[in-house]
């Protein structure tokens, strides 16, 4: 069966139309405004980078887009349906998928049932054997804890598990966090193929040397906005300006 | 008032005394692992210290017994029906008071599920009076059985075996399946479950449901052992309490046994040293508090 979700792959990429509109997307923590209204789009089969330093308010776009920040305005459109007010269990059955930045491995199930935990949502998820196939540890150690998995593992259950549930749009907050330069390598290979098997991706990094290898497009957040916005190709020539954005 | 058993019946001292005294134990404990087992499901999802759950007990017992003097229905649909029913009143509850106790303070729940009970136990009060009213022992579980060691009556033997069923069910289903599963993650990280896909908040109603549930088949196994009584729930309530604090609060297999181990330890004291069976339970709890605070078998509250 792995050889349908690749065949089918092209045909998802190739629609290409915008999947997701960000407009004036405003948050809050409590009395902490954060977002200051977010302006981004991201089109299908696309691996989008939000690019920016820390407490710029990436990880709050990912959440609020996901439906897990108490107060938020603004408009958000996935396969243009309003989402803005949507609780995060409806936004999920949507087709959209979180991998948060802890990775969020539940420490009192074993590894098969974090795996299998996400309810599949849609038709078209990635079979078992293609999910192990991408990441044959897991298959090794189904039976371990959550939590006696090394970092890198942990990571990677925490990929897989959104993989089998059908969603198409999926969001990475910092994946390459803390893990070793060859992991975080594996990591990449993993997007990539992910991209060509027609997943649409949004993904947080502060490594953009790990994101250039993966992204289609750049946004870079500051002080909860989006202040610019590149290709993969025009990079180089921006590189000036994101050591300053990004104070490297 | 939980059952005393007969300590000073024909024989008492002997070895039959000593069956007797056990099997009282494993009755209380039946009672003890049914309502301790709910507390741990409900504090797990919740983060609830149930205190209504001696009155959710009683009302079981009760909603058994007007099964049966108004509607005529027996005591084996009571075991179903009465669990839907008191359960469905505790679904209620959650969905109109509990669920605004999220993320706030243990002791405004504890204030909060004690206010419930005191009301719900001054209701029955104030038209059933004290005293206990009558549930007979269906016929089919009337008599008893002669084991050769000792004289078992059949009813008491039904209500340990079908309890322990009930208790390693409930275990199975929160440990070993899928649902479990999204219950023990949920109890970790409620919001990321919740993103996910899964309707959390249901989740929990439906959790308090069960918790509750299993209260109220406790109180309809009790009603013909101990009659139906407006008080019986909070009399019981203050020794599961106590077990749920040696267990270990959230341990599913820790209530269980804990329940059963604590109703044998007590029926064990009624025989060797009669004096110390209402206490024995206490004294277990604050040595154990003393060396582990979590519990036998808890992780901190």
């Amino acid at each position: 069966m792995p050889d349908t979700a690749i065949a089918e792959a092209p045909a998802k990429a190739a629609t290409g139309g915008n999947i997701l509109q960000v407009r004036n997307l405003e948050a809050w923590y409590g009395e902490s405004h954060i977002l200051h209204g977010i302006n981004f789009d991201v089109n299908a089969g696309e691996v989008v980078t939000l690019l920016g330093r820390n407490g710029a308010g990436k990880t709050t776009t990912l959440k609020s887009i996901m439906g897990i920040i108490g107060k938020r305005t603004g408009s958000v459109k996935f396969n243009n349906q309003e989402i803005i007010r949507a609780t995060s269990d409806k936004i999920a059955r949507m087709g959209i998928a979180f991998c948060p930045e802890e990775r969020g491995i539940f420490s009192s199930l074993d590894v098969r049932e974090n795996l299998m935990l996400p309810p599949v949502v849609r038709a078209g998820g990635l079979p078992l054997e293609q999910i192990f196939d991408l990441f044959p540890n897991l298959k090794e150690r189904l039976n371990s804890q959550g939590t006696k998995l090394s970092g890198g593992e942990q990571q990677m259950l925490a990929i897989a598990r959104i993989l089998r549930t059908g969603a198409s749009f999926l969001m990475l907050d910092e994946p390459t966090e803390g893990l070793a330069p060859v992991i975080i390598q594996q990591i990449g290979h993993t997007i990539a193929r992910l991209k060509k098997e027609g997943f649409t991706i949004l993904l947080v990094e502060q490594n953009f040397r790990f994101a250039s290898t993966v992204a289609d497009r750049y946004y870079v957040v500051e002080h909860g906005k989006i202040i610019d916005g590149f290709s993969n190709s025009e990079l180089a020539a921006n590189m000036d300006k994101l050591h300053t954005y990004l104070g490297v | 008032m939980t059952f005393r058993g007969t300590p000073k019946g024909p024989g008492a001292g002997s070895m039959q005394a000593l069956y007797a005294q056990l099997l009282v134990g494993l009755i209380n404990g039946s009672f003890y692992a049914l309502l301790s087992l709910g507390l741990a499901v409900i504090f797990g999802m919740l983060n609830i210290i149930n205190f209504a759950h001696g009155a959710l007990y009683m009302m079981g017992a009760f909603v058994a017994y007007f099964l049966l003097n108004l509607g005529g229905i027996n005591y084996w649909w009571a075991l179903l029906l009465a669990p839907i029913i008191v359960g469905i009143f505790g679904m209620i509850l959650e969905r109109t008071m509990l669920k605004f106790l999220t993320g706030l303070d243990h002791l405004y729940g504890l204030l909060l599920t004690f206010g419930i009970a005191l009301i719900v136990q001054g209701v029955f009060q104030n038209y059933f009076g004290s005293s206990g009213l009558p549930y007979a022992i269906p016929d089919q579980l009337k008599g008893g059985m002669n084991l050769g060691f000792m004289f078992l009556p059949i009813y008491r033997g039904w209500v340990v075996v079908f309890s322990l069923v009930v208790c390693l069910a409930t275990w199975f289903l929160i440990e070993k399946t899928q649902l479990g599963a999204y219950l023990r993650a949920a109890t970790e990280n409620p919001t990321l479950v919740r993103a996910f896909g899964i309707n959390v908040p249901r989740m929990i109603t439906l959790t308090y449901g069960l918790g509750v549930g299993l209260a109220a088949l406790a109180g309809v196994l009790s009603a013909p052992i101990n009659q139906v009584r407006p008080l019986m729930g909070a009399d019981l309530i203050i020794v599961v309490f106590a077990v749920v604090v040696i267990g270990g609060m959230g341990s599913i297999m820790g209530s269980i046994i804990t329940g059963f181990a604590l109703g044998v330890i007590e029926g064990l004291t009624k025989y060797f040293y009669p004096e110390a069976s209402n206490t024995v339970v206490f004294v277990l709890m604050v040595l154990v508090l003393l060396v582990k605070p979590t519990g036998l078998t808890g992780r901190a509250a």
